[in-house]
């Protein structure tokens, strides 16, 4: 490390005053080390003072290329004051004094500029800009400068820059700054970060490898990983390895690596996909059951459930200001407290529009699609003008936000994770409702013989309204869990009806189960589309694939005998 | 089917058009309206209180292609049963049918001056015209087109779903999908239908120009003409023994298919009519309001069709022309004076002509519908008490 010094002496042009610096920096270098002993056991001080201030005098120079030089230079020995210096320079803020030719650091305050010696760090003097050279950086002292920064970052005591660091080397790729990669391999600690760094190692490695032997550790090494990054590695090298001439067998190894990191990758993607479906089909699922309720079980054209939807979002919004009002600790449990109530909420609704419109409409479902259309307009309206046309924030609580990482790309937030959970839950409760409860039992006699189920005294009417009020409240839980998800604004439910009677009628009408595998097939379907056709394309196809099932099977996946058969 | 046409034969035209006392009352408003609102735009001088302005003149013509489309609605609704809630995908792909042909005859008067194509390519740094926008630079063809289009979507969607016998609302919410399908595709600029923005700043049809008095007045008359023409052939559909085959696949429809009929064909029949009646409605409505976008093919329109129909009164055709006026007049009206009250007015329509009229408005008038003439007031309580006991 030494030799390098002096070589950067021997480079620089011969002049007095670099003789005079000469001769300074032996006392340097005995301050140095005696600094480096006491402050900074783990980081080498690389630099004397004079050193330190001759080099950086020789930023300025006008070849970039001179430039980058020194800045790698610089950046190389990890000495801790380099790093300050840089930043300036990045930012702008390294000035050469007009007099005494010194580089300093100066910030702008009001007219005046306050210079900060670059050895010291300690403020020097002031002047005004008219005294001070600044010293331009272009884009590709841009780049060598924050790749120069992060190397050197790899040596701060702080674990989250040391990591920041190494994906800023592994991004970057500069093999100039390979030899303080290794320096910081050797003291590294933390198992996962030096994993990292070797990582990084073998990337430099492959790229500016002396022989055949260290190319093909270095695949090695890169093979055993499962990036996008990686693959990125990998392809450049195998796509530019014929023009600088790289061994064949070299070329052979990184082509079998790639292949294999694309294989596994791609059955990441696979995953994902399936992943995000799942996800898409939480969300059809829990916009979709209520309606599996009101449509399935009692054949009733509800056009108004997704304005339950929007209903239920609404009074997590409204529960979220109240508590948070009233007390603003409580403000994590609003979206527990806001299940029940927008049950209520949007169940007493569903109550009312059942008992003043569509007990009037059984048995003509046609003109109970228009009469619930006109009731979905009236609460659309109704919102607007109690909360405004705009978008009403409701906010995630802290157990909802978040993710789970993996290095392979794929992402798992965990709303929705808790969606996926929650969509589950709610149909697990229907499902326990219809089957094991004194009112399911009712329901269901009325769906399957509502005369029967009159003779033998079941309250028919107050069924009906209960079971109504059921599914529109099963929608206004829905509404909770969507709120997280999309804007909560009087079109809410709009975005979700088609979809919702997409999916009831591809599971088949009157079958829970049914809704649920419709729901989570539609969208896996959907998301396995996306990537080949896009969004938009992805939906119309799979809309032109329902019209085209229910040509096939009118009556959906599962059939079910009920009031439903013959509207 | 040859030996049932010559056993029935068709009254002569004349003979039920007199006897169709609500069809002669419509046909003369019709004439009356196509003779005297032009005149009473362009001869009549504008100080006269007798004169027409020409913002009426669009108006009322952009209502009377709202009529033929709910015209084209209650054709399949009130005699066939088939409630569409996608009739709105017709109408607008007749209205981007007629949009292409004006936009091919901008020409180079474009923003771009490019006298191939139309602005929004050139925007999109599209170098020929894809090939859907041939011909379309000739008037005949993009009439054609514009009820073929409709008329061949209707046909093979029809086909599909009536075959497979896909009835009531399940009919109803797959053709919502289709327009919803549609909404989105035409959303994407990659279609070659300007995406979003749709086709607009239309200059001229057929040489006139679009902005002038004369064309508007033209664009009137034939607004009247089609509707006029429509109405009669549908009148015609309906009176014939077609036609009574299709009320009783309307009220039993599997009692129809076991007496021989086939009713997927009747049903294909009237649907593709009706297409291509909603088509030529987008057709003449487009260079009236200069614009065609992929808002038309939103559901909420599609439904909202069906509400004019209701509102005027469902099977009867001339009750459909009077709800799409109705309603459309009262959209004109509150969207200006309280837009607020727009929507709560248009949802309680919804309700309360589907509780308490469901004959509509030409229901409640004696001389028209309510077979034992009952008053609109004892008809509700009626609906009412029987509702309470279903």
């Amino acid at each position: 490390m030494r030799n390098d010094m002096f070589s950067v002496l021997r480079r620089s042009p011969f002049s007095i005053m670099q003789m005079r610096r000469f001769t300074a920096r032996i006392c340097g270098v005995v301050a140095c080390l005696m600094m480096l002993s006491v402050v900074f056991p783990n980081v080498a001080q690389a630099f004397s003072d004079e050193e330190l201030r001759n080099i950086a005098e020789q930023l300025n120079d006008k070849s970039s290329t001179k430039q980058v030089a020194i800045i790698e230079e610089m950046a190389a020995d990890g000495d801790p004051r380099v790093a300050p210096i840089l930043k300036a320079m990045l930012e702008g803020d390294l000035y050469v004094r007009d007099s005494d030719e010194h580089v300093v650091i100066a910030t702008k305050k009001g007219k005046v500029y306050t210079h900060i010696d670059i050895i010291s760090g300690e403020e020097a003097g002031e002047s005004s800009s008219k005294e001070l050279d600044k010293i331009k950086v272009n884009n590709r002292l841009r780049g060598a400068l924050r790749d120069a920064l992060a190397t050197l970052n790899l040596f701060s005591p702080d674990h989250a820059v040391r990591t920041a660091a190494v994906e800023q080397i592994m991004d970057a790729r500069n093999p100039a700054m390979l030899p303080l990669l290794l320096r910081a391999i050797e003291r590294e600690d933390d198992e996962t970060l030096l994993a990292r760094m070797n990582l990084a190692r073998a990337t430099m490695a492959l790229a500016a490898g002396e022989n055949a032997e260290e190319r093909l550790a270095a695949i090695d090494v890169l093979a055993s990983e499962t990036t996008p990054q990686i693959r990125a590695v990998l392809s450049q090298f195998v796509a530019s390895a014929e023009a600088e001439g790289i061994e064949p067998e070299v070329v052979t190894a990184a082509q079998d690596a790639l292949d294999d990191v694309e294989g596994r990758l791609s059955n990441w993607q696979t995953l994902g996909d399936v992943y995000r479906g799942i996800s898409l089909g939480s969300v059809l699922l829990l916009a979709a059951v209520g309606l599996a309720i009101t449509f399935g079980v009692m054949g009733v054209i509800n056009m108004a459930h997704g304005e339950m939807i929007m209903i239920g979002a609404y009074t997590t919004f409204v529960v979220q200001q109240i508590l948070s009002s009233v007390l603003p600790s409580g403000s994590p449990w609003s979206l527990i407290i806001a299940v029940p109530a927008a049950f209520l909420v949007a169940g007493m609704i569903g109550v009312v529009i059942e008992r003043c419109v569509i007990r009037f409409l059984y048995g003509r479902p046609l003109e109970t699609l228009l009469a619930t259309w006109g009731v979905s307009l009236v609460l659309q309206q109704a919102t607007r003008t109690i909360f405004g046309a705009t978008n009403q924030q409701v906010t995630a609580p802290d157990f909802m936000s978040g993710a789970i990482e993996f290095s392979t790309g794929l992402v798992l937030t965990y709303n929705r994770l808790w969606i996926i959970l929650f969509s589950l839950i709610v149909v697990a409760g229907i499902a326990c409702v219809l089957r094991y409860t004194a009112f399911g039992l009712q329901m269901r006699a009325v769906t399957q013989n509502r005369r029967m189920a009159g003779s033998v005294g079941i309250r028919t009417g107050y069924v009906d309204a209960l079971t109504f009020g059921l599914g529109s409240g099963i929608a206004g839980i829905a509404g909770v869990a969507l709120s997280q998800i999309s804007n909560v604004s009087p079109n809410l439910g709009q975005t979700y009806i088609i979809d919702s009677f997409m999916v009831v009628v591809f599971g088949g009408v009157g079958n829970l189960w049914g809704t649920v595998l419709g729901a989570f097939s539609l969208g896996i379907v959907n998301k396995f589309l996306e990537p080949f056709a896009g969004a938009v394309l992805a939906k119309i196809f799979v809309l032109i694939a329902l019209i085209l099932f229910i040509q096939k099977r009118p009556k959906g996946l599962f059939a079910l005998k009920g009031r439903a058969v013959e509207a | 089917m040859t030996d049932y046409s010559q056993k029935y034969q068709m009254t002569p035209v004349v003979g039920w058009l007199l006897k169709d006392r609500g069809g002669m009352i419509l046909l003369t408003i019709l004439i009356a309206a196509a003779i005297l609102v032009p005149i009473g735009n362009l001869l009549v001088p504008e100080t006269s209180s007798f004169h027409v302005p020409t913002w009426m003149l669009s108006l009322l013509g952009k209502y009377l292609c709202y009529a033929l489309l709910a015209l084209s609605v209650d054709l399949i609704w009130g005699f066939c049963g088939i409630l569409s809630l996608g009739h709105g995908a017709f109408f607008a792909l007749g209205g981007y049918a007629m949009g292409m042909y004006l936009m091919r005859q901008i020409g180079d008067r474009g923003v771009y001056g490019n006298p191939e194509l139309p602005d929004f390519m050139v925007f999109l740094n599209w170098t020929e015209l894809p090939w859907y926008w041939y011909g379309f630079d000739m008037f005949w063809f993009a009439i054609v087109m514009a009820m073929f289009v409709p008329g061949l979507l209707a046909f093979v969607f029809g086909f599909l779903a009536f075959r497979s016998r896909v009835t009531g609302v399940y009919l109803s919410i797959i053709t919502q999908a289709m327009t919803y399908a549609l909404l989105l595709a035409f959303f994407r600029n990659d279609m070659g239908f300007g995406g979003n923005n749709g086709l607009t700043d239309f200059k001229d049809l057929l040489g006139y120009s679009l902005q002038s008095d004369g064309t508007r007045a033209g664009l009137f008359v034939a607004s009247c003409v089609f509707l006029g023409i429509c109405y009669i052939v549908a009148r015609g559909i309906t009176q014939s023994r077609l036609g009574k085959v299709l009320i009783a696949i309307r009220d039993a429809e599997s009692r129809v298919r076991f007496t021989g009929y086939r009713v997927e064909y009747y049903k294909l029949f009237v649907f593709t009519i009706s297409a291509v009646m909603a088509g030529i409605a987008g057709a003449l409505y487009v260079p009236q309001v200069g614009i065609i976008n992929p808002g038309e093919f939103a559901p909420a329109l599609s439904i909202e069709i069906v509400i004019w129909v209701a509102v005027g009164g469902r099977g009867t055709l001339y009750g459909a022309v009077l709800g799409a006026f109705i309603v459309n007049y009262a959209k004109t009206f509150f969207t200006g004076v309280m837009p607020d009250f727009w929507l709560f007015f248009l949802g309680g329509l919804f309700i309360a002509v589907t509780l308490l009229l469901p004959k509509g408005v030409i229901g409640a008038v004696p001389a028209f519908g309510a077979p034992d003439r009952q008053s609109i007031l004892s008809s509700m309580r009626k609906r009412l008490s029987a509702g309470g006991k279903a």
